[in-house]
């Protein structure tokens, strides 16, 4: 029920905002300040264009002095956005910054109903159940907790590189953790950059060794995040570190042990090359390879596979690095702020049947071609097809898992800048006539459309069209043998067929195949294609809804580099500010037990996943460690007798809210008042 | 708030909604964002986690006049709070059980896991819902409360019952 004893005392402010016109188009702000203002304990019922503004905060503030107000309810976006903003303009006015309440009545109201009569009924109907509420409202203190100063990067592509060595150069003591034996992802694969042509080795590896040599990064590659646990400022990581059955501190990268192996040729797919080149059971994955230590695979080694092997590689060391014996090690750490940078990957070109990709061998993934011309890839970067051909004619074919309903709905956003660049290279490779096949070029960025404009003028072929398929049916001699590339070209209203000999399709981005793990890992969210959620899209993309947890690079969603090292330094500029700050500010939302309350039955005990519920012997009664409560309030909600209870969540700032909802019929009251609603 | 007033053709119900902060509560927003329009009979209560639901507010709602409640999660295994949605998830099958038993429909009570990113299926949940509870009409909890009462007071004033009253 609510509690209008302490009426006399109560001196609610109500402030409801137009938000320009995106709250008062849809809602009658005028009739709800007017109703708002006649319930109990209103002192101040007010409509402003721009609560947020200076102004408006300025108004609550000047209000809390000149009408003595007690409590501050805002209508107007959600509390998700803005509550922090006017919690401090009420504490900026000398009020207890939880004497406040907000009314979503923007998400919640305005963008989503139509009709304004009934968007102005709803958002009455909330507005009154904050007033409801305020009156419950406690006084509370803010809660701090110490910042851990270092910090995770997990994933070591170009952003958690550029992410890890940004900490560390400012001081901060950074763990970077990489799945693979080297740390590079995607960039390190590629051969150039667009739009300035700069080979991605050059202007990676440097970086990479910085990593590598950098006092303040502890790299661990070959190992994976296992658990994850604690809060913000204080995580407790688990880290699983595979054997690489290379001692890392005494391997040099002499490769000797690669000559010596058993094995005279490569005999297995080199993922880094993409399967375009064999590799031996004992690799490393690329000359520039950080840190330059081996692995062995313990798949494909004979040792391992059948304990009979001469085991050459370990003569050939002189240094003794090689150790069989190596098992999975585990390390704990504990760090402050996480940023992911786990990256994408790119779209599994066989869900495509039809464009003949694993059918017809010359049929190649960008990143396969990436590979293809790069000076130290399989072929030294000599354009040699799979059946040893050198390649006359070139189709590229844009947007392969990329906006398609039947695949993947997005723009992987980097498809069309990579497609010329590589119509570039493979023009100025092999003379090859190229082909692209695009449906728009998005070439939006610094010096991208130049770039277009570039590969344009070198004659490079441009058809505007969906490719319907790619066939190796000749229908005239000049198609025998080659792969005919079946498109629309909708500039001329025709279908064509153009015969080629090597087709690249350019593959989209898309999560990693464990996003899903890793967001459950972190307790962060994924957006509805699977890449991990920002809080924000526009004013925060790099934090996520988990304090101390931050997003960079390709795993929030499809980006180029330069977008991925802007990220990455947003989001250990946003781990600084933390760390910087020393401690961070919590929700005081935890929960408390009434002892005089409380049975001892302890039934709240095995529902708190923290732990956090403790059991006093002597008195025989539950009681709470309030720094290990998250205040999710599951407690409070199974308490039988009522004694759990929860700041900012009462059960009687609940039931208030509830009753406010409900309790009043407004019809009578417009009558009554003469309101007009809509 | 369903009087008789309400019980005409233009009745509309009122639903009370407890989303989570984390999971439900964020879609509600993202549904905004994206301008997804949907009935406006939903009325959200914004709460930490699902297992902050007490089933005495949703006995409350009803007994103030709601039509009918929805609660709103993290899917299983997405819980900010690790498992708070499992706890919400027990306590509302033995809710349901008793609401069947008070005569209070099913479909008046529902439990969604709406997960951040699920915009559109807080529209497609709520717009449903809406649509099924105006099918089963209003639920007077309080005006029946009222009858009930006056019928008890009637009991009282005119001594029925008294010759039941069974005697050892």
């Amino acid at each position: 029920m609510p509690n209008h004893q302490n009426n006399g005392n109560m001196r609610i402010g109500y402030y409801v905002c137009h938000c320009g016109h995106n709250i008062a188009n849809q809602v009658d702000v005028e009739a709800l300040a007017a109703y708002i203002s006649k319930l109990p304990g209103v002192a101040v019922s007010r409509s402003y264009k721009y609560m947020c503004s200076d102004p408006g905060q300025e108004l609550i503030q000047q209000d809390i002095k000149d009408h003595g107000l007690n409590r501050i309810v805002v209508a107007s976006c959600s509390p998700l956005l803005h509550e922090q903003t006017f919690r401090k303009a009420v504490e900026k006015g000398g009020l207890n910054p939880y004497f406040f309440q907000m009314v979503n009545i923007r998400e919640n109201v305005s963008w989503v109903h139509e009709d304004r009569k009934e968007a102005t009924q709803k958002a009455m109907d909330l507005s009154r159940a904050a007033v409801h509420r305020v009156f419950f409202h406690k006084e509370l203190e803010k809660k701090y907790v110490k910042i851990n100063p270092d910090a995770l990067v997990v994933g070591g592509g170009i952003a958690g590189i550029h992410a890890a060595l940004t900490l560390a150069n400012s001081g901060k003591k950074v763990y970077l953790v990489e799945k693979e034996p080297t740390i590079g992802g995607h960039m390190a694969q590629f051969d150039k950059t667009f739009p300035t042509l700069d080979c991605a080795a050059c202007i990676l590896t440097p970086k990479m060794s910085a990593v590598k040599s950098h006092p303040n990064i502890t790299l661990w590659t070959y190992s994976e995040v296992t658990n994850v646990s604690g809060y913000v400022g204080n995580y407790i990581v688990q880290v699983k570190r595979k054997p690489r059955y290379i001692d890392e501190k005494l391997c040099v990268g002499c490769l000797a042990c690669i000559d010596e192996c058993v094995y005279k040729e490569g005999k297995y797919a080199d993922e880094f090359n993409m399967g375009l080149s064999k590799r031996k059971p004992i690799y490393m994955s690329f000359p520039q390879a950080t840190p330059k230590v081996v692995v062995i695979d313990p798949e494909t080694c004979i040792q391992f596979k059948s304990g009979k092997c001469k085991q050459t590689c370990i003569e050939s060391c002189d240094r003794g690095a090689i150790d069989l014996s190596q098992k999975e090690t585990n390390e704990e750490v504990n760090v402050g702020t996480i940023i992911l940078s786990t990256g994408y990957r790119t779209f599994d070109a066989h869900r495509v049947p039809f464009y003949g990709y694993g059918k017809y061998p010359n049929v190649y993934t960008s990143l396969e071609v990436e590979r293809l011309i790069n000076a130290s890839g399989p072929t030294g970067g000599e354009l040699i097809l799979r059946d040893g051909s050198h390649p006359k004619t070139v189709g590229i074919i844009h947007c392969v898992g990329s906006r398609d309903r039947n695949t993947n709905r997005w723009c992987s956003r980097t498809c069309c800048m990579y497609s010329l660049k590589l119509a570039h290279l493979l023009k100025e490779h092999s003379g090859a006539e190229v082909y692209n096949f695009y449906i728009d070029i998005r070439a939006a960025g610094k010096a991208y459309e130049e770039f277009y404009d570039k590969v344009l003028e070198e004659n490079v072929h441009f058809i505007r069209g969906r490719v319907a398929e790619v066939i190796d049916w000749a229908a005239n001699p000049a198609e025998e043998g080659k792969l005919i590339i079946r498109a629309e070209d909708t500039m001329i209203g025709t279908v064509r067929r153009i015969p080629v000999d090597m087709v690249v399709l350019a593959v989209g981005m898309e999560p990693r195949e464990d996003a899903q793990a890793v967001r459950k890992m972190f307790n962060i969210s994924c957006s509805t294609e699977g890449f991990f959620l920002e809080r924000h899209p526009k004013l925060a993309p790099v934090d996520t809804f988990t304090d101390g947890v931050f997003i960079a690079g390709a795993c929030q969603g499809p980006k180029d580099i330069p977008d991925s090292v802007a990220q990455a330094g947003a989001a250990a500029a946003q781990a600084m500010m933390l760390v910087d700050t020393g401690e961070v500010e919590l929700e005081p939302n935890t929960a408390f037990i009434t002892e005089e309350h409380c049975s001892g039955c302890k039934s709240c005990i095995p529902l708190c996943p923290f732990h956090a519920i403790l059991f006093n012997d002597t008195s025989k009664k539950a009681y709470i460690n309030e720094a290990l409560c998250k205040g999710c309030g599951t407690c409070v909600a199974a308490c039988p007798s009522g004694s759990i209870q929860q700041n900012m969540f009462d059960d009687a700032e609940i039931l208030a809210e509830i009753n406010g909802l409900l309790a009043i019929d407004n019809s009578e009251f417009y009558e009554k008042e003469a309101i007009h609603v809509g | 708030m369903s009087d008789n007033k309400k019980e005409t053709k233009n009745w509309e119900p009122t639903i009370v909604a407890f989303f989570c902060n984390w999971c439900t509560y964020t879609a509600a927003d993202l549904a905004g964002v994206s301008r997804l329009r949907h009935a406006a009979n939903v009325r959200i209560i914004r709460v930490m986690c699902s297992g902050r639901v007490d089933p005495q507010f949703i006995l409350n709602a009803y007994a103030k006049g709601a039509d009918g409640v929805l609660i709103g999660g993290c899917h299983f295994g997405d819980c900010h709070y690790m498992e708070g949605n499992y706890k919400t998830a027990r306590r509302f099958h033995l809710l349901k059980r008793m609401l069947q038993d008070m005569g209070i429909e099913e479909e008046r009570c529902r439990l969604e896991w709406i997960s951040a990113s699920e915009g559109e299926r807080v529209r497609t949940v709520i717009n449903d819902m809406v649509e099924k509870v105006k099918a089963l009409g209003p639920l007077r909890l309080p005006e029946r409360f009222n009858e009930w009462d006056k019928e008890m007071e009637f009991i009282g004033e005119h001594n029925i019952g008294e010759e039941v009253h069974i005697h050892a």
